[in-house]
C-alpha cells in the first residue's frame, strides 16, 4: 500500500514542462529544481517526500529526458494519469518510479486530498470520499522493476555496472 | 496470427510465433548504438562488462569537435569504453565521423529485419531499412549495452500504401509535412509504410520519413523491404540478415493511401508540426534570419544536391545565414566531388563538418532571441535551436535553399524547374 497527498496536474503535461531542455546536463540536484519551473515554479518548494501526483492525458509526452528520475528523487512516490507519454513510462520503469493509467482518475479527486494505492490489485482510493477506482494493471516484471528502485539496481547486483556511490564515499564504506 | 512488420520482426526477435498489441515483449538486441552525449556524467554508469562489443556501434555525433569542455570530457569517457571493450566501430572526429542515425544506414549496420536501439528518440530512422528501430532511456540503452535485451510494449500499427512518383522538387520531408499536418498526432501507434510508390524513393529518402516518425509521436516506424533495399545492403555489407515482410491478412489500426504525386512543397509554421503545417506559399514573404539544410533527416547527399541546384549561380540574401551541414563525413566527400559544396559555398553558404550541429541547438548555429528561422532538420519545439524566442519553420532543403536565395520564404518553383507553384 502506498498512501500520499495528491498534486492535480492537467492534459499534455510534456517533458519540457517537466523538466526543461537547458537543464538537461546538469547534475540530479540542481536540474531537479527546475522541475515544473515554466507552468507551477513554487510546486517545486511544496513538494513532500511521500506525495503523489493525479494527472490528465499524456502525462509525460515528449522527449527520452529522465523527467521520471527528477521526480522520484524529489519524492514523489506515484504518479497516476488518464494516460501516460510512452517514453516517459519506459523511464519511470527504469527509474523506478510506480506509475499508473488509470481512466477517470482526473475527476475523482481534488489536489490535498489523500490516495491510497494498493500495487496487489492496482486499486487506487481516495480516503476523503472512500471512493476506489481501477487501475490498469502493470506487467509483473515492470512492477518489480519500478518498486525495486529501477534498472540500475538490477545491473549493479549482477555485476554489469559499477555501484553508483561516488568514489569518496565508496571508499569510506570499504 | 496474421501480423504487421514490426510485429514479425519483433516476434522473431523475442523467440515467439505471433506478437500482438498489448503484449510484452522481451527481445534480443542486435545492435546498440551509442553517442557522445550517452558519455555525459549525468546519463552514464561505469560499464564493467558488455553483452558483445561487435554488436555495439559508438558514435560522436551531437557535439563535435568538442565545442567546450563538458563534451570533450564526454568524448573522452566514451574513447576509454571504447578502448577498453575493443569496440570495432567507432566513429570518432576525422574520416569516419557523422550523424549516428546516418551512418547506421551508409555503413549497413542496421540490418533489415533486426533490432536496433540508441538513446536518442530519432532513432526510427533505421526503420527505412526494414528494421526495428526506436529510441530508449538512458538506463534502458545502458541495460541494452550490458544484457543484450530490450523490452516493448506492442502498439497497432497504421499502414500507409504509397503509391505514384513525386513531381520535380517535391521530396519525402513534403510527404512527411503532409502526414504531420493532415493525420497529425500518431501517439500510441506504429507506422508502416509499403505499396508501389516505393520503388521510386531511395533508402535516404525513405530515412527522412522513418526519422521523422518521431515528430508524429509513433512508437515504431518501418518499411517495407524490396530490390532497392536489397541493392543499398549489398554495396554495405555481406553481413546476412532476414527482411521481414507484412502478412497479406495482418490486422492494421487504419490504411491510408497517399499519392506521391500530388505532394506539393508544405512548411510546418513555428513551435510543432502536428497539424501546423501549410502550402509553402502561405507563409510565403516571411523573412528568415538563418537557414540550416542539415540532420539525421535531411543532411543526404540528394539533400545537399537539390540545395545546391536552387541556389547554383547565386548568392544568398544580405541579412540571411544558409548554414549546410552533411549528415557524415562520406557525404561530404562525396558532394565535394559531386560539385555541390562548391555549389553551396560559391552561393555564400557555411558547409560546416558533419555533425547534429544547429539541428539540436548544440552549436554550429544556434539561434539568438527573436530569430526566425527555416530548417531542414527534424524539430521545430520552441527553443529547440536556441533561445526561446526564436521561431522555427520547417521545410524541405529545397524550400529552405530557395528561402536563403531570397531573404524570405519561398517555393522551391521560383528557382527549379517543378511546374506551376501551386
Ligand atoms: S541530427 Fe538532430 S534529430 Fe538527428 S540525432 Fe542529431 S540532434 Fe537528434
Amino acid at each position: 500500500m502506498i498512501s500520499g497527498r495528491v498534486w492535480k496536474f492537467g492534459d499534455n503535461i510534456n517533458t519540457d514542462l517537466i523538466l526543461p531542455g537547458h537543464v538537461m546536463f546538469l547534475a540530479d540536484e540542481e536540474r531537479q529544481r527546475y522541475l515544473f519551473q515554466a507552468n507551477r515554479p513554487e510546486w517545486i518548494n511544496l513538494v513532500r517526500q511521500g506525495d503523489i501526483i493525479i494527472a490528465g492525458q499524456s502525462f509525460g509526452m515528449g522527449s527520452s529526458r529522465p523527467a521520471a528520475l527528477a521526480l522520484r528523487n524529489v519524492g514523489v512516490t506515484c504518479v497516476i494519469a488518464e494516460s501516460l507519454g510512452r517514453l516517459f513510462f519506459r523511464n519511470a520503469v527504469n527509474f523506478g518510479l510506480l506509475v499508473l493509467e488509470c481512466p477517470g482518475i482526473f475527476a475523482a479527486f481534488e489536489e490535498g486530498q489523500n490516495a491510497t494505492v494498493s500495487v496487489d490489485d492496482f486499486s487506487v482510493r481516495n480516503d476523503a470520499t472512500a471512493k476506489t477506482l481501477q487501475a490498469k494493471p502493470v506487467p509483473k516484471s515492470l512492477l518489480k522493476l519500478m518498486l525495486g528502485g529501477g534498472i540500475f539496481p538490477v545491473l549493479e547486483r549482477d555485476g554489469l555496472i559499477a555501484s553508483a556511490l561516488p568514489p569518496t564515499a565508496a571508499k569510506a564504506k570499504k | 496470427m496474421p501480423m504487421t512488420i514490426i510485429e514479425k520482426i519483433l516476434a522473431r526477435a523475442s523467440g515467439q510465433k505471433s506478437v500482438g498489441p498489448g503484449d510484452l515483449v522481451d527481445v534480443d538486441v542486435d545492435t546498440v548504438v551509442l553517442f557522445d552525449s550517452s558519455f555525459f556524467p549525468v546519463d552514464w554508469r561505469d560499464v564493467l562488462k558488455v553483452f558483445d562489443p561487435d554488436k555495439l556501434v559508438v558514435a560522436f555525433d551531437h557535439r563535435i569537435p568538442a565545442p567546450n569542455r563538458a563534451c570533450a570530457e564526454a568524448q573522452v569517457t566514451g574513447r576509454a569504453f571504447v578502448k577498453r571493450f575493443g569496440i570495432k566501430r567507432f566513429h570518432d572526429v576525422g574520416y569516419d565521423q557523422g550523424i549516428a542515425h546516418v551512418i547506421a544506414a551508409e555503413r549497413g549496420y542496421a540490418l533489415p529485419g533486426t533490432v536496433l536501439v540508441c538513446q536518442d528518440s530519432h532513432t526510427g530512422s533505421a526503420g527505412a531499412l526494414n528494421c526495428a528501430a526506436r529510441g530508449i532511456g538512458a538506463p534502458d540503452m545502458i541495460y541494452a549495452a550490458t544484457t543484450g535485451k530490450a523490452w516493448f510494449e506492442m502498439c497497432p500499427t497504421v499502414r500507409y500504401d504509397l503509391r505514384g512518383t513525386l513531381k520535380p522538387g517535391v521530396v519525402t520531408k513534403d510527404v512527411f509535412l503532409h502526414l504531420a499536418g493532415n493525420y497529425g498526432d500518431h501517439t500510441g501507434t506504429n507506422i508502416e509504410f509499403g505499396g508501389p510508390g516505393l520503388t521510386g524513393l531511395s533508402i535516404s529518402a525513405r530515412r527522412t520519413i522513418a526519422t521523422m516518425g518521431t515528430e508524429l509521436n509513433a512508437e515504431f516506424s518501418t518499411f517495407e523491404p524490396d530490390d532497392v533495399l536489397f541493392d543499398y545492403m549489398k554495396a554495405r555489407t555481406a553481413a546476412p540478415f532476414h527482411p521481414q515482410y507484412p502478412d497479406a491478412d495482418a490486422k492494421y489500426l487504419e490504411r491510408r493511401t497517399i499519392d506521391l504525386g500530388a505532394m506539393e512543397p508544405l512548411v510546418a509554421l513555428p513551435d510543432g508540426v502536428i497539424r501546423n503545417t501549410v502550402p509553402v506559399n502561405e507563409a510565403r514573404g516571411q523573412h528568415v534570419d538563418q537557414a540550416f539544410i542539415g540532420s539525421c533527416a535531411n543532411g543526404n547527399l540528394e539533400d545537399l544536391a537539390i540545395a545546391a541546384a536552387v541556389v547554383a549561380g547565386r548568392r544568398v540574401a544580405a541579412g540571411t545565414r544558409l548554414i549546410v551541414t552533411p549528415g557524415t563525413q562520406e557525404i561530404y566527400r562525396q558532394a565535394m566531388k559531386a560539385g555541390y559544396v562548391e555549389t553551396l559555398m560559391n552561393a555564400g553558404a557555411v558547409v560546416t563538418n558533419a555533425t547534429c550541429g544547429a539541428c539540436g541547438g548544440g552549436h554550429l548555429g544556434i539561434l539568438g532571441s527573436n530569430e526566425v528561422c527555416i530548417t531542414a532538420s527534424t524539430r521545430n519545439y520552441k527553443g529547440r535551436m536556441g533561445d526561446p524566442s526564436a521561431r522555427i519553420y520547417m521545410a524541405s532543403p529545397a524550400t529552405v535553399a530557395a528561402s536563403a536565395i531570397a531573404g524570405v520564404i519561398t517555393h522551391p518553383g521560383e528557382f527549379l524547374a517543378m511546374g506551376a507553384p501551386s
